[in-house]
C-alpha cells in the first residue's frame, strides 16, 4: 500500500509517498506524486488535468525511479504478516486509587470520577493484591508499569505512597523494573506531592486544557468555580523542579475550543514542553461532542499548529507535543505496533473494590467484559483472549488503513462504546489520527530533511 | 533528473522479528482517550523520541 499526501509548509505545497508496509518515506516532486498516486491511489479530476500534462518523457523518468524503489523494497512492499502468540502475560495496571474528585468536569468519561459506582478510595489491601497480581502474572516480563488514575488520585495521597513502595520493593527484590505514572488534575499539588511525584514517579500527567475561559467553563470544583488558577500555578512549580524526566500537560478538546491550536501554544507560552492535546470523545447528542462536520475545523487546527510547531522547535520555545511524536527509524516493534495499548491483553485497570476490567474505560461500563477480582483471586482468561484477538490484523478497516501501524487500530474502548463491535473501530478518531500522521510525517521530513 | 527523496528507509518488520514486547504500555503517557503508538519509542533504547536533543 502506498499512501500519496500532500502538507502545505511556509505556503508552498509538499508532495509525499509512503509505503506503509515498509514504513519508508519518500518526499517526491508534484510530478512524482502525480505519477504515484495515478498507480497506487486515485487521482481527483485536478489532479488527473495535471497528470495529463506531465510529458511522456518525464513520466517515464518517475517510472524508472518508482521501479528502483520498488526493487529495493522501499515501495509498493508486500504486507509480511507475522504470528502474535498469546502468552497471557501482564505487564500493565491502571489502578483506580480513587473513585471520587474534587473537580466536576463536564466530560469526565468516569462520571465525576465515580464510574457510576458509589464514591470509594483503595486501600492498601487491595493494591497490594492488585500489584500481586501484576507480579505474579508478569510471565517473563521485565518492565512492568502501574499508573495511578481516578478520579484525582492525590485524594489517596497516603495510599499511593505506600503501594509504591511496596511495589519498588516487591520488583527489586524478584529482579524487575517497576515503574509508575500518576494522572492528576493538579489542585492538591502542593509542594509534598511535588517533592514526592517528582521523585518516585517515571512520568506525571497534570491535566490541563490550555486557555484559562476554555479550562474554566468545564474543568470546575462541585461549587462551579474554574480550577485553572491553582492547576497552572501548581503545574508550573512542578515543571521547574522537573528537569528532563518525563511529565505530561494533557488537555482536551472539545466543541467548545474547535481551535485548539491557541490551547496548545498558550500551554507552550506558559513554559510547558511536553504537551498533549485530544478531541474529546463523548457520544453524538452531547453539546461538547465533536462531529463529523468539524472535521475540516479540526484539520486546519492540526496543520496550523503543525507549522507553529516546526518553527518554535527550532529556538527557546522548543516542546513536544504527543500526537506529532514520531519515531521513524526506532519505533515500537511490530507485535506493538500490531496490538496497540494491549488492554485486557496485557494491560488491565483495577478499580478500589479490586474489580479487574480490560481498561480503565471499561470500568464502570455494562460490565460484560468485567474480568475478575484480585480479592478473590478470579481472572477471566477467555476475556483476556477476545481481547488479544483484537489487532489490526483481525479489523477488516484497518487492514486498508495507512495509519494501520502507528494507530494499531485504535481504542477497544471507543469501537465498543461507540459501535458495540471491539474489532470495529471509532471512524471519527480514525480520520483525525490519520490527519496527524499525515502532519507527524511531514514534520519529521522538515525537521530531518536529506536522505536517509 | 531525480524527482524522488527518500526521507526515511524501511522501519518496520525488520528481518521478520516481532520483538521483545517491552515497549511501553501506550495508556501509560498522554493517551488515555486517542490512542496513538507508533510515537513510542523502543524500552530498549536509551534515547527518548520526545527529547529536544533526541529531534535535533
Amino acid at each position: 500500500m502506498v499512501h500519496c499526501f500532500t502538507y502545505t509548509h511556509e505556503g508552498k505545497p509538499l508532495f509525499f509517498a509512503w509505503d506503509v508496509e515498509s514504513g519508508s518515506l519518500h518526499n517526491v516532486d508534484e510530478a512524482a506524486f502525480l505519477v504515484c498516486k495515478n498507480k497506487f491511489g486515485e487521482l481527483t479530476d485536478e489532479e488527473r488535468q495535471k497528470f495529463d500534462a506531465v510529458s511522456d518523457v518525464e513520466k517515464r523518468e518517475i517510472e524508472e525511479e518508482l521501479f528502483k524503489l520498488e526493487s529495493e523494497g522501499l515501495l509498493n512492499t508486500p504486507e509480511t504478516r507475522v504470528d502474535l502468540p498469546f502468552s497471557g502475560e501482564i505487564k500493565a495496571m491502571c489502578l483506580h486509587i480513587c473513585h471520587d474528585c474534587n473537580l466536576r468536569c463536564s466530560y469526565c468519561f468516569a462520571k465525576d470520577g465515580t464510574y457510576n459506582t458509589p464514591r470509594d478510595y483503595m486501600s492498601f489491601e487491595v493494591g497490594k493484591a492488585a500489584l500481586d497480581f501484576l507480579f505474579e502474572n508478569s510471565g517473563n516480563r521485565h518492565n512492568l508499569e502501574v499508573d495511578f488514575f481516578g478520579g484525582e488520585p492525590l485524594m489517596n495521597f497516603d495510599n499511593v505512597k505506600k503501594i509504591v513502595a511496596y511495589g519498588k520493593e516487591k520488583a527489586k527484590s524478584i529482579g524487575k523494573d517497576i515503574k509508575f505514572t500518576l494522572t492528576t488534575n493538579g489542585v492538591l499539588l502542593n509542594d509534598a506531592a511535588i517533592e514526592y511525584l517528582n521523585a518516585e514517579m517515571d512520568n506525571v500527567v497534570i491535566s490541563i486544557d490550555g486557555r484559562k475561559e476554555v479550562h474554566d467553563k468545564l474543568r470546575v470544583s462541585p461549587n462551579g468555580k474554574g480550577s485553572y488558577d491553582v492547576a497552572l500555578k501548581n503545574a508550573k512549580k512542578f515543571r521547574a523542579v522537573r528537569g528532563d524526566k518525563r511529565y505530561y500537560i494533557r488537555g482536551t478538546f472539545t466543541q467548545n475550543n474547535l481551535d485548539f491550536s491557541v490551547d496548545a501554544l498558550t500551554l507552550n507560552d506558559e513554559g510547558f514542553d511536553q504537551i498533549s492535546l485530544e478531541p474529546v470523545v463523548l457520544p453524538d447528542e452531547s453539546p461538547l461532542a465533536i462531529h463529523e462536520s468539524d472535521l475540516e475545523k479540526v484539520y486546519e487546527e492540526y496543520d496550523k499548529l503543525s507549522e507553529e510547531y516546526i518553527k518554535r522547535r527550532k529556538g527557546e520555545k522548543w516542546f513536544n507535543f504527543f500526537h506529532f511524536m514520531i519515531d521513524l527509524k526506532n519505533g515500537p516493534c511490530v507485535a506493538k505496533r500490531l496490538t496497540g495499548c494491549g488492554a485486557g491483553k496485557e494491560y488491565v485497570a483495577v478499580t478500589p473494590t479490586g474489580d479487574i476490567y480490560p481498561c480503565h474505560q471499561f470500568a464502570g461500563g455494562d460490565g460484560k467484559y468485567y474480568m475478575g477480582n484480585v480479592l478473590s483471586g478470579t481472572f477471566d482468561r477467555n476475556i483476556q483472549k477476545t481481547f488479544a484477538g483484537i489487532n489490526v490484523y483481525s479489523k477488516e478497516e484497518c487492514n486498508k488503513c495507512p495509519a494501520k501501524y502507528y494507530c494499531s487500530g485504535g481504542c477497544a474502548a471507543n469501537s465498543y462504546n461507540f459501535n458495540k463491535d471491539l474489532k470495529k473501530p471509532y471512524g471519527l478518531s480514525c480520520k483525525m489520527m490519520r490527519r496527524r500522521l499525515e502532519d507527524s510525517l511531514a514534520i519529521y521530513c522538515i525537521e530531518h530533511g536529506g536522505n536517509d | 533528473m531525480k524527482h524522488v527523496n527518500t526521507v526515511v528507509k524501511s522501519c518496520l518488520h525488520k528481518e521478520g522479528k516481532i520483538g521483545c514486547g517491552e515497549c511501553n504500555s501506550s495508556c501509560q503517557s498522554a493517551c488515555k482517550t486517542s490512542c496513538t503508538v507508533g510515537n513510542q519509542s523502543c524500552a530498549r533504547r536509551e534515547e527518548r523520541v520526545n527529547t529536544k536533543k533526541e529531534s535535533k
